[in-house]
């Protein structure tokens, strides 16, 4: 459905197999698939935990933390039984690679649900897909009856003796379910409020048995670690970030799509060289690096190597992939208010911090885009997302809070630029005359 | 209350996937509204039933999840996302341009009960961005005009 695209600069590991028929399941085996699986069952689990770790494979869902040591802090002995949960909510503003995997290759996250499986001792792997993906849930659920067709999942795998189970499941329209534990919710049959931590899904999670839960692209790299190796995987990336990534080049760029880059691959070069640069005669104002909870990189600041520990160094996040750009057509404020319109949306309720703050932040940026705001605003805006920062119940308050106060921050001078009434520099209709009434 | 045989053959195949029943709950209930347009008192009470839920329960959770609804839509719901990535490649055009074509606001269906509009969050389309889905189907890379070949697509489809 979605178009691909490429560039001689991309690795191409995950999205090895797109737009190449793997779907199918005949083809997936002749393109190496489900060999890792076979390999992985001869290996004891620990070696499987150690070889991921090695592999420097960081979690692809945003937060980024390494994989194989997550798989380390399952109990090896529980009462309750351990699942796979693999995360396909992909709902992150700027966010469109798990879609492309589903897409193209299916078996792949099978396999890697199958491997994660095998090394903490889980007898099930679930697939969460959002439920706007419907064609995509309709491909994992052919993959998914074609692999059990095979005997390649159920009981006694590749005749191993050992039982496996994939699921697939649906969701129905929620950002926040995206979060572990609201995810484990949704898929109890629940309303996705998140859970207190500790305990940690990894002890108690879906159930109440030991649950590992990985994005989809971080399980889809997986089987490629286990065939290729971790040393192989590690030297793609840089030090202590393993691998590739899928980077979906979206926004104001020439050539918007998602390519795989290796990680700490440069954001100018990628903006420039893979994404052909600004169109229209326009220039870069902002790249908001790893979809919309990431602090924004003004045009100065994008000189930076695309992986997990760069980024934070500059002060913003790798997080999911999704690199949105910005031209200096559109008015940041704008942007802001965008943003925080989602995150209000989206924001399931549980805690005042967040229920309140990004309810404030939205008026107030609303107010203040149409040319009502006060000079106030600006620091209050600031001050108001500062103090939501690690108070709230789960990390959406957080990205909620980090961009604003990376917006008022970074582009002061045009939060100054609406005030006084004066309208949006960057809209054709005047604002004042827009204003809202404040209740 | 009767559903397609579709619907219940997904149904019994699912439950078993869970160590508890309630587990199917969601993916049902769009299942459901997918057969019958929205989620009526009497689907509410018929899936609270089988999956040994109060009515409450189940509102409770519809009332969470942006895709459920207990109120009838059109025939095709078309969601225009104007989201960050579309925003600034022009969905809130779209998305007017829609209501406008349509002659309704948002979240309003047409009177021939064919269309309704929502804007909606991003939809993970964004390099492809603008972009909506009418129903489950995506349409990318819009323009007005492509949106109104969409939009005549369908009402043929509805007109044999
Ligand atoms: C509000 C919120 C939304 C999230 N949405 C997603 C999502 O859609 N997909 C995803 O993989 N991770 C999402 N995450 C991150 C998950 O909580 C979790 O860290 C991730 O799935 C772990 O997998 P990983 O280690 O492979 O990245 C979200 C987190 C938060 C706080
Ligand atoms: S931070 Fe927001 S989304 Fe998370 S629990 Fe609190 S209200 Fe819910
Ligand atoms: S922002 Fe519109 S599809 Fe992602």
């Amino acid at each position: 459905m979605a178009d691909l695209v490429s560039h001689p600069d991309e690795v191409k590991v995950v999205s090895k197999r797109f737009g190449r028929g793997a779907t199918n399941i005949d083809r997936y085996l002749e393109l190496d698939g489900y060999k890792a699986v076979q390999k992985a069952l001869a290996m004891q689990p620990d070696a499987i935990i150690n070889e991921v770790k090695n592999s420097g494979l960081r979690g692809r869902g945003g937060a980024g933390f390494s994989t194989g040591m997550k798989w380390s802090f399952v109990p090896k002995q529980s009462a309750k039984p351990k699942y796979v949960l693999c995360n396909g909510d992909e709902s992150e503003p700027g966010t469109c690679k798990d879609r492309l995997i589903f897409e193209h290759d299916p078996h792949a996250v099978i396999e890697g649900v199958m491997i994660a499986a095998l090394a903490v001792g889980a007898l099930s792997g679930y697939l969460y897909i959002r439920g706007e993906y419907r064609y995509l849930s309709i491909i994992m659920q052919r993959a998914i009856r074609d692999a059990y067709a095979r005997g390649f999942v159920g009981k006694n795998i590749f005749g191993s003796g050992r039982n496996l189970d994939i699921y697939w499941h649906g969701g129905a329209g929620a950002y926040e379910v995206g979060e572990e534990s609201a995810l484990m919710e949704s898929l109890e049959g629940k309303r996705g409020i998140p859970r207190i931590r500790p305990p940690f899904p990894a002890v108690v999670g879906l159930w109440g048995g030991p649950t590992v839960i990985n994005n989809a692209e971080t399980l889809a790299n997986v089987p490629h670690i286990i065939l290729g190796g971790a040393e192989w995987y590690a030297n793609l990336g840089t030090p202590k970030n393993g691998g590739t990534r899928l980077f979906c080049l979206s926004g104001n760029i020439a050539k918007p799509g998602v390519y795989e880059l290796p990680m700490g691959y440069n954001l100018k070069k990628m903006l420039y060289d893979v994404g052909g640069g600004i169109p229209n005669e326009r220039n870069l104002k902002a790249v908001v690096p790893g979809g919309s909870s990431c602090p924004c990189l003004t045009a100065n600041e994008i000189d930076v190597n695309m992986d997990f520990d760069s980024v934070a160094k500059a002060g913003s996040m790798l997080g999911s992939g999704g690199v949105v750009v910005v031209d200096d057509a559109q008015c940041i404020v704008k942007f802001a208010l965008r943003t925080m319109k989602f995150y209000k949306h989206e924001s399931c309720g549980w805690c005042i911090p967040c229920r309140e703050g990004t309810d404030w932040l939205e008026k107030t940026l609303t107010r203040f885009h149409r040319g009502g705001g006060l000079k106030n605003d600006i620091d209050n805006m600031q001050y108001l997302s500062e103090n939501m920062l690690g108070r709230t119940f789960c990390p959406l308050g957080d990205a909620a809070a980090m961009p604003t106060i990376a917006f008022v921050k970074k582009f002061r001078k045009e939060f100054e630029d609406h005030l006084e009434g004066r309208p949006c520099p960057y809209e054709k209709e005047g604002a004042v005359d827009q204003l809202p009434v404040m209740t | 209350m009767k559903f397609s045989d579709e619907f219940e053959i997904r149904f019994a195949e699912m439950v078993p996937h869970y160590p508890i029943k309630r587990s199917a709950l969601v993916p049902t209930l769009l299942y459901a509204q997918d057969e019958v347009g929205f989620l009526s008192d009497a689907v509410i009470a018929e899936i609270a039933e089988r999956l040994d839920l109060t009515e409450l329960e189940v509102r409770n959770v519809i009332s969470y999840y942006s895709m459920l609804t207990t109120k009838p839509r059109g025939k095709f719901n078309v969601q225009v996302c104007t989201n960050l990535s579309c925003m600034v490649r022009g969905g809130e055009q779209i998305l007017d341009h829609c209501k406008k074509r349509l002659g309704v606001g948002n979240k309003g269906t047409t009177l021939d009960g064919l269309f309704s509009v929502e804007e909606v969050e991003c939809i993970g389309a964004c390099s492809w961005a603008p972009a909506a889905q009418v129903n489950y189907d995506f349409h990318e890379n819009l323009t007005a005009e492509k949106m109104d070949r969409v939009l005549e697509d369908y009402r043929r489809k509805a007109t044999p």
